[in-house]
């Protein structure tokens, strides 16, 4: 056990991974020699060789095709798309080809796709997407979003070991910023869990991703007895935990940084209206993006991402409703 | 599916002084075709039970307002034809209340008079399901959010009587659960009750009764005890019969009658009537017919305090109290100008009624505007009762049982014998405000004497 960064947990799982399955190799732009755009596979390809890290040529599609066809001959691809964002590019091969494989042909098509994501750096509105609800969408696909670095490392142990295509959503904002304590052993994060990040009563908040520590700081500004559950994985996600924080609290804020409309977070807004509608005490609240690109400016860009006042402001209407 | 435009079954404006009404059953369901006039719902206020027609043909798109809730009139219930089944919701069947059906007796059996209240309507408390009744500016103490409709339900409380501390006074989750541990309703529930007071027109402006009205929320059941919601027309019901008794200074008055000269021209009329008119001349449109000529001589009994004047009436709407099904409730249609019927008209009248009644045909002004009423709880054997007034009148007769007795005569001769004869009480239930025992008295003994003289002559 020592303390980590989520990036380093991420690398550090991969990397045990390879050392323990020959059939696991990465491939991407610049995660050879490079060591990775934001340096998760530095020194791998040292360690693990030119054809067990390879460095791609600039074209998602053909990242995202080679893998697929490497995972239906029977290796186990770890393909980086190096912003979550030029994940377009991939979209036919990854929809129409490797999501539906297995209801095709019965072929497992084990991907992982690690796409590094989220904005809170000034980096545009190619650079700082959140695209997960998107993915969420496609019957076949799974969607992983790790906030701490424990999870961040069980979870893409999860991801590689699972025999569908994973979209691996790292964000980058938490990269550096977030440290933790990871076990040194192999252990696996079970996908579709939800973590309990603190218990509450009066209010629950359902999140995942940076937006956890958002919430977090904003629960703090409060006073009330915040409850913030961190989904984890949003496909398959937690149905149970989030509706038994919803029934003990009874107010509910869904909270994600990608934008409103079509987010995940209607989908899990309107599973409360259906299932826990009679233990609703308050509307059930959304705070998200607005519906534009990502700006620039960082004016902008702090009124684009939910702050934590913008949370704190959000838990005060729900408690004093 | 049908497409086009959709039409909105509203509920019904079921007379002048009725503001909400309750489903009490969907016949038909999302999905179902309906032809226009086939019964769609039936609705329950708290004068009448009724059928609600398809105003239109078509395939039922949506149904808004499931069994056992109560809305406003104008409320949308359900939508014919549209974009059918897009937005489908079936209704909770769970909370739905037993319909009450009305009861299928060959004349009207009663019990005390009710259900002719111009306030009732109005007044009732929100039942206890009803989500968001959204009331301008007072949103935040009248809705109810879901989850505290549940534990209200759950544990029999009136939201309504929970201190809120939310947005604009709304009760919250953890007001009700505290409420609830603080021993629920005995805490708050006196200094919470709202006393009913008669808005309409003929109704005096009384000062509102202090008594305290009956608690409505009981706590969770004990062992051995189960709990169900009151119907629309049991609250009716129970505020009228408490604002009654509040309202009127209720005394009785009895008198034995023999019967013996109405039985046996019934007897005779029965065969006639049944053949040339198909109507039974029942004991009861006898003794409606000579009420009404006795309540010519003697007006207060027929009239009306309103506010501090008394009120006479050229006119009898005369109430006949019909017990529902089962003890479900019961009813007071009107048979309006009473004094133009001779007894054949009164027997006819009676019969329509009673079976308007039965078939949930009444509709609110069939129950509104009576002057005086009769009530005949005599079908079980009981020889007597003191029966409620049914406000804002001053009178209710109460007839009884017909029995055998041995009984005291005299013959011409001015000799005594005992004689065996139909003898049936009579009791006279009166506001002692307006109507004094003496002309209580005066009026039984006239009624009396007419039921006891009754020539074949006398229609």
């Amino acid at each position: 056990m020592a303390e980590k960064t989520y990036l380093q947990a991420i690398s550090d799982g991969l990397r045990q991974e390879m050392r323990r399955d020959k059939r696991v190799f990465v491939l991407g732009e610049d995660v050879g020699v490079y060591g990775g755009a934001f340096k998760v596979t530095l020194g791998f390809q040292e360690e693990f060789g030119a054809w067990r890290v390879i460095d791609a040529p600039l074209s998602e599609t053909a990242i995202m095709g080679g893998a697929t066809g490497a995972a239906i001959m029977g290796l186990r691809p770890v393909a980086e798309m190096q912003f979550a964002d030029f994940v377009s590019c991939a979209w036919d091969h990854l929809v129409t080809v490797a999501a539906k494989q297995r209801w095709r042909a019965g072929t497992p098509v084990p991907i992982v796709l690690r796409l590094p994501s989220g904005g809170g750096f000034s980096g545009g509105p190619f650079h700082s997407q959140n695209p997960e609800s998107s993915f969420a969408h496609i019957p076949g696909l799974k969607c992983v979003c790790p906030a701490t670095p424990e999870d961040a490392k069980g979870l893409i142990t999860a991801a590689i070991e699972d025999p569908n295509p994973v979209l691996f959503f790292e964000h980058k904002h938490l990269y550096r910023r977030i440290k933790g304590e990871v076990p040194d052993d192999r252990y696996v994060t079970p996908i579709g869990k939800a973590r309990i990040h603190q218990e509450g009563d009066d209010v629950s908040v359902i999140t995942w991703g940076a937006m956890v520590y958002t919430a977090e700081e904003a629960a703090k500004q409060v006073d009330a007895s915040v409850e913030i559950v961190d989904l984890r994985t949003i496909m398959p996600w937690d149905r149970q935990a989030v509706l038994d924080s919803a029934r003990k609290t009874s107010k509910v804020l869904v909270l994600h940084e990608d934008t409103r409309t079509g987010g995940f977070g209607a989908e899990i807004a309107a599973t409360i209206a259906e299932e826990a509608f009679e233990d609703l005490d308050a509307p059930v609240k959304r705070i998200a993006a607005p519906d534009c690109p990502v700006p620039f400016s960082p004016v902008l860009e702090k009124a684009f991402i939910p702050q934590v006042d913008d949370v704190a402001r959000g838990l005060k209407e729900l408690i004093s409703y | 599916m049908a497409t086009g435009t959709a039409v909105d079954v509203v509920m019904p404006q079921m007379g002048v002084s009725v503001s909400e009404g309750t489903i009490t059953k969907w016949s038909k369901q999302v999905g179902d075709h309906i032809e226009a006039d086939e019964t769609l719902l039936e609705i329950s206020t708290d004068k009448v039970d009724t059928e609600v027609p398809s105003p239109a043909s078509g395939v039922i798109s949506e149904i808004l307002v499931s069994e056992g809730q109560t809305v406003d009139v104008g409320t949308v219930l359900a939508r014919i034809g549209g974009e059918a089944g897009a937005a489908a919701a079936a209704p909770a069947e769970a909370a739905a209340p037993p319909e009450p059906a009305q009861a299928a007796a060959p004349e009207p059996a009663t019990q005390a008079a009710a259900g002719e209240s111009e306030a009732a309507a109005t007044e009732l408390a929100a039942p206890l399901a009803q989500p968001a009744q959204p009331v301008a500016q007072e949103n935040g103490k009248s809705f109810v959010s879901p989850v505290v409709a549940r534990i209200a339900s759950e544990h029999g409380i009136d939201p309504a009587q929970v201190p809120g501390t939310g947005s604009g006074g709304r009760v919250t989750k953890k007001d009700i659960q505290a409420f609830i541990e603080a021993g629920g309703q005995q805490q708050a529930a006196p200094a919470q009750t709202v006393p009913t007071q008669a808005p309409a027109p003929q109704a005096p402006p009384q000062a509102a009764p202090q008594a305290p009205a009956p608690s409505r929320e009981p706590q969770a059941p004990g062992s051995g005890e189960t709990l169900e919601p009151m119907t629309a027309m049991r609250r009716g019901i129970a505020d009228h019969m408490r604002r009654s008794l509040d309202t009127s200074a209720h005394v009785t008055s009895a008198i034995e009658v023999d019967m013996s000269k109405v039985v046996a021209i019934r007897q005779k009329l029965k065969k006639e009537y049944g053949a040339a008119y198909g109507v039974n001349p029942t004991y009861l449109s006898f003794i409606a017919r000579a009420t009404v000529e006795t309540l010519r001589d003697y007006p207060w009994v027929n009239g009306e305090i309103r506010g501090d004047q008394i009120v006479s009436k050229s006119f009898v709407n005369l109430g006949f109290a019909v017990e529902l099904t089962d003890g479900k409730g019961l009813i007071v249609p009107v048979v309006k100008n009473a004094e133009t019927l001779n007894l054949l008209g009164m027997a006819k009248a009676i019969a329509d009624v009673a079976k308007r009644a039965r078939d949930k045909q009444l509709t609110p002004d069939d129950v509104t505007g009576g002057s005086f009423t009769i009530t005949n709880p005599g079908g079980y054997g009981t020889f007597h009762g003191t029966p409620v007034i049914s406000q804002p009148q001053a009178g209710i007769l109460g007839t009884y049982a017909i029995v055998k007795r041995p009984w005291v005569i005299t013959d011409d001769n001015g000799a005594d014998a005992i004689a065996i004869r139909s003898i049936m009480n009579l009791t006279l239930t009166y506001d002692h405000r307006l109507v004094d025992g003496a002309y209580a008295g005066r009026f039984l003994r006239d009624l009396r004497e007419r039921l006891q003289t009754w020539g074949e002559a006398d229609y």
